[in-house]
């Protein structure tokens, strides 16, 4: 049976069904529905304003990618200017040939792109150095843990060097979903607390971040830059299979296919949680270290890096157990009294 | 890795090494004396006199500790014959028979839903059941009552109003009552009554007769709500269907019969997995009222669950060991794959997750209780925002075409319903209404007779009932309780 025509132009034949509303579109149709979609969250959001520098976090994979591909198709309606920023987190064998698939794409869509890598910026740690230290320790490396930190710290800094005004990420629907999920099942009252808005305006010195990818569902991602003929980097990281979020992703299609709504009603119950005021974290202040954003005296990245430093990884991981010391003395634990869970660069 | 802060596989330095496996030799850890009969948690093992005290303890102090059940209150069971509320009915039993320092001050009622009509059983499995069910209702000796699910169509439209609400009792009010009650009691002598029930005025007698409700021809009811749950797209909005007439079918009992708290007995595993499924549902706003200790939603009825610190496996530890009656009646899910509904597939998943980090349940349990009441929005929203028509929630919907998930939601669904061409891809939302806030109140125009009346009702539901609503074709099949209502908003809005 031939496709249907286009619900929209009437004209071509349809090319696919639109995941949530099962409405059938031809490709052409359905991009610029897509981007209209990503403009309206933009615009009602009041994410970007007219004039800001944007640095977009690219990773050479399909959200960052698409991405950056659609704010530029927004640029004159929006009237910003893009940055690209690629991290290096020295993940050996993948994110090299992910950074070869930015370098193309800023050569394509000539925009200016700047690399920040773990080793230069976080005294030679790379992400390999970091599993290997950890991997002596315990069941899990938590190598997730630190890269997360670390790659916002790292592209708030590279940021900072191209003189953006705002950051955005390519975090799609899915994610935020996964995210409220893997917060609930491990019990992460703080981060619950802060998550499920539109990204954290920026207090104390931090840009502003958002991430205008938000309402999109990976599906329609994936079909926006097949579209399109995106080219970018599909590959898993090499220590991805470790990390606890792969619970929450199985769950989340397991969801999606008995409800294909259970996404976006994920994204809303997030933004409803009313979380007990203990709950929520504590004014920000300064890192005494770097400067930078943080709820305690030393900011995250700082603890992190502390505890690699020492040759105790886990030292920063943890309910405070063993405390940290704000003072580098090595072979004392500090006091054990800690606010846990409460993580000072803002994460989602 | 899977609790924030914890570690697996890792003691820390200067701690003894975790404790070995129970072996023959060990002792119970509380009273070192007897030997053990039943594993709690990792390596906590009981023997049979401690663990009854320990749970029987943790009953009681989940009850002590909220103070919300004042002396000589009638509280209704809610007994679904399975093993956590019969656990629970054993409990308030044994609760009301011990010496009267520590005996339960409640005056409680059972009552027992026959769901059978809901998913096509014949009259003989059904009064098989109920004639299981009855002897064991009357063993316990208290006023019990069975409804038939049926009888949801029956009900009146003030079901679902919000009944005003009695004045929350502060601590002085509940110690107040808790020294009044024992004066009383001194006063009528000491000693008491031997019975469970303090106030003669309910005579312990049997069960109230369902024609107390209008009657209206027997047959037609059974089947009209079998075709009502037929009608029903997916399993996941039957059984939320399910749960919403039952309630609503409890909370009218309990009116009628002057019981001002019903107890439910969800466990600390049931509500564990119902808390992600709300959250999957998008109930996201409404987790503290649907897994908390108490839900006072309904305003003059409130829902208490007092088996929420009990975990599955020691409730039916404690069934085997004490030998607590249990009925097993199949609900709508039984023998579903794991596929069918979000509910199969989140109690399958948190059960397995359960098995590879044990402290999976207890994690979501100590993250649900910083759960508060509030709306995010803070007080501004207050008494006055209007409430779903179905679960009675304050709805948390916004405006249509906002950067959140719903206003996402909207503007796409209106691209599914309008039929015609669209130029601009960005349609304005909603067949009959302005977008903007005072969508949220109802399309009171008139203009909504003449359209849809399936998105008028839709108007008075909260994000995850009108998500429901969606697998229900036509809402003729709904009880009529429902329809008039939501008419009589449409009316007054």
């Amino acid at each position: 049976m031939p496709a249907p025509p286009c619900a929209s132009c009437h004209a071509s034949r349809a090319a696919l069904r639109r995941p949530r509303s099962g409405q059938a579109l031809c490709g052409a149709c359905f991009c610029a529905a897509f981007e209209a979609e990503v403009l309206h969250t933009v615009l009602a959001g009041r994410l970007l304003p007219p004039g800001a520098v944007v640095a977009v976090g690219a990773s050479g994979g399909k959200d960052s990618t698409v991405l950056a591909h659609v704010l530029r198709a927004l640029t004159p309606r929006l009237g910003i200017s893009l940055q690209l920023v690629a991290v290096d987190e020295g993940i050996g064998g993948y994110r090299d040939a992910a950074l070869a698939a930015v370098r193309r794409q800023a050569a394509r869509w000539e925009l200016p792109l700047t690399v920040v890598a773990y080793e230069d910026l976080f005294g030679g740690w790379t992400m390999d150095a970091v599993a290997r230290s950890t991997a002596g320790s315990g069941r899990s490396r938590s190598c997730c843990t630190f890269c997360g930190v670390l790659r916002r710290r790292a592209l708030e800094e590279g940021a900072r060097r191209v003189g953006a005004t705002h950051i955005v990420t390519g975090h799609n629907a899915d994610d935020m979903a996964e995210t409220v999920l893997m917060n609930f099942l491990r019990g992460d009252a703080g981060r619950l607390a802060r998550g499920g808005g539109l990204g954290s305006p920026g207090e104390g010195g931090a840009l502003p971040r958002c991430r205008p990818l938000q309402f999109a569902s990976q599906k329609e991602v994936v079909l926006y830059a097949h579209f399109r003929r995106l080219d970018y980097f599909s590959e898993e990281c090499v220590y991805a299979p470790e990390a606890f979020r792969g619970h929450a992703r199985d769950l989340l299609k397991r969801l999606e296919a008995a409800r294909p709504s259970a996404v976006l009603d994920l994204v809303h119950s997030a933004e409803r949680l009313a979380l007990a005021p203990a709950a929520r974290t504590p004014r920000p202040g300064a890192c005494s270290r770097c400067g930078a954003l943080a709820s305690r005296a030393l900011c995250q990245a700082c603890a992190l890096l502390d505890g690699l430093n020492r040759g105790r990884p886990r030292l920063a991981i943890g309910k405070g157990r063993r405390g940290l010391d704000e003072e580098a003395m090595p072979g004392t634990p500090g006091d054990p009294a800690r606010a846990p869970t409460s993580k000072a660069v803002p994460t989602f | 890795m899977c609790q924030v802060g914890e570690d697996y596989g890792e003691p820390a330095p200067g701690e003894p090494t975790p404790a070995p496996r129970p072996s023959r030799e060990q002792k119970c850890v509380k009273c070192k004396e007897a030997q053990p009969v039943v594993v709690i948690r990792a390596g906590d093992a009981f023997c049979r006199d401690c663990f009854k005290a320990f749970y029987v303890h943790k009953f009681r102090a989940m009850l002590g500790k909220n103070r919300l059940i004042f002396p000589g209150e009638k509280v209704l069971l809610a007994w679904s014959g399975g093993p956590s509320s019969s656990s629970m009915v054993w409990q308030v039993l044994e609760g009301l028979s011990q010496d009267s320092a520590k005996r339960l001050r409640f005056v409680p009622g059972v009552i027992f839903v026959d769901e059978g009509a809901a998913f096509g059983k014949s009259l003989e499995e059904r009064s098989k059941t109920l004639a299981e069910v009855k002897p064991i209702l009357q063993a316990t000796g208290l006023p019990w009552h069975v409804v038939a699910l049926e009888e949801v169509f029956s009900l009146p439209p003030s079901v679902l109003r919000c009944s005003a609400q009695e004045p929350a009792g502060s601590e002085g009010a509940y110690k107040a009552a808790v020294d009044s009650f024992l004066q009383q009691q001194h006063v009528l002598g000491a000693g008491g009554g031997p019975g469970p029930t303090q106030g003669k005025e309910q005579p312990p007698q049997p069960r109230l007769d369902p024609q107390s409700l209008a009657s209206p021809p027997a047959a037609a009811q059974p089947e009209a709500l079998s075709q009502l749950f037929c009608s029903v797209r997916t399993l996941t909005a039957k059984e939320e269907l399910l749960q919403t007439l039952r309630t609503h079918l409890i909370l009218h009992m309990a009116r009628a019969h002057g019981y001002s708290k019903v107890m439910t007995g969800d466990s600390c595993t049931r509500l564990a997995i119902k808390l992600m499924t709300n959250l999957a549902l998008g109930r996201g706003a409404f987790l503290a009222w649907d897994t908390g200790f108490s839900d006072e939603r309904h305003g003059d009825v409130v829902v208490v669950r007092p088996m929420r610190d009990h975990t599955l496996k020691e409730v039916a530890f404690y069934n085997r060991l004490f030998s607590v009656p249990s009925v097993f009646t199949p609900a709508v899910d039984t023998k579903a794959p794991e596929k069918a509904s979000i509910h199969r597939l989140m109690e399958a998943f948190i059960l397995r997750l359960q098995t590879q980090f044990p402290s999976t349940v207890s994690t979501v349990y100590r993250t649900s209780e910083k759960l508060v009441k509030a709306p995010r929005d803070g007080p501004a929203a207050g008494d006055s925002s209007p409430c779903c028509l179905l679960c009675m929630c304050a709805l948390d919907v916004d405006a249509a075409d906002s950067a959140t998930a719903f206003g996402a939601q909207t503007s796409r669904l209106s691209q599914m319903q309008s039929p015609t061409p669209l130029t601009e891809t960005r349609t304005p939302p909603g067949p009959c209404c302005s977008p903007g806030v005072g969508r949220v109140q109802g399309c009171g125009q008139g203009a909504c007779r003449r359209e849809d009346p399936q998105a008028c009702i839709e108007e008075q539901l909260c994000y995850s009932c009108r998500m429901n609503m969606k697998d229900l074709p036509s809402l003729d099949p709904l009880p009529p309780y429902i329809l008039a209502e939501a008419q009589l908003r449409t009316q007054r809005a």
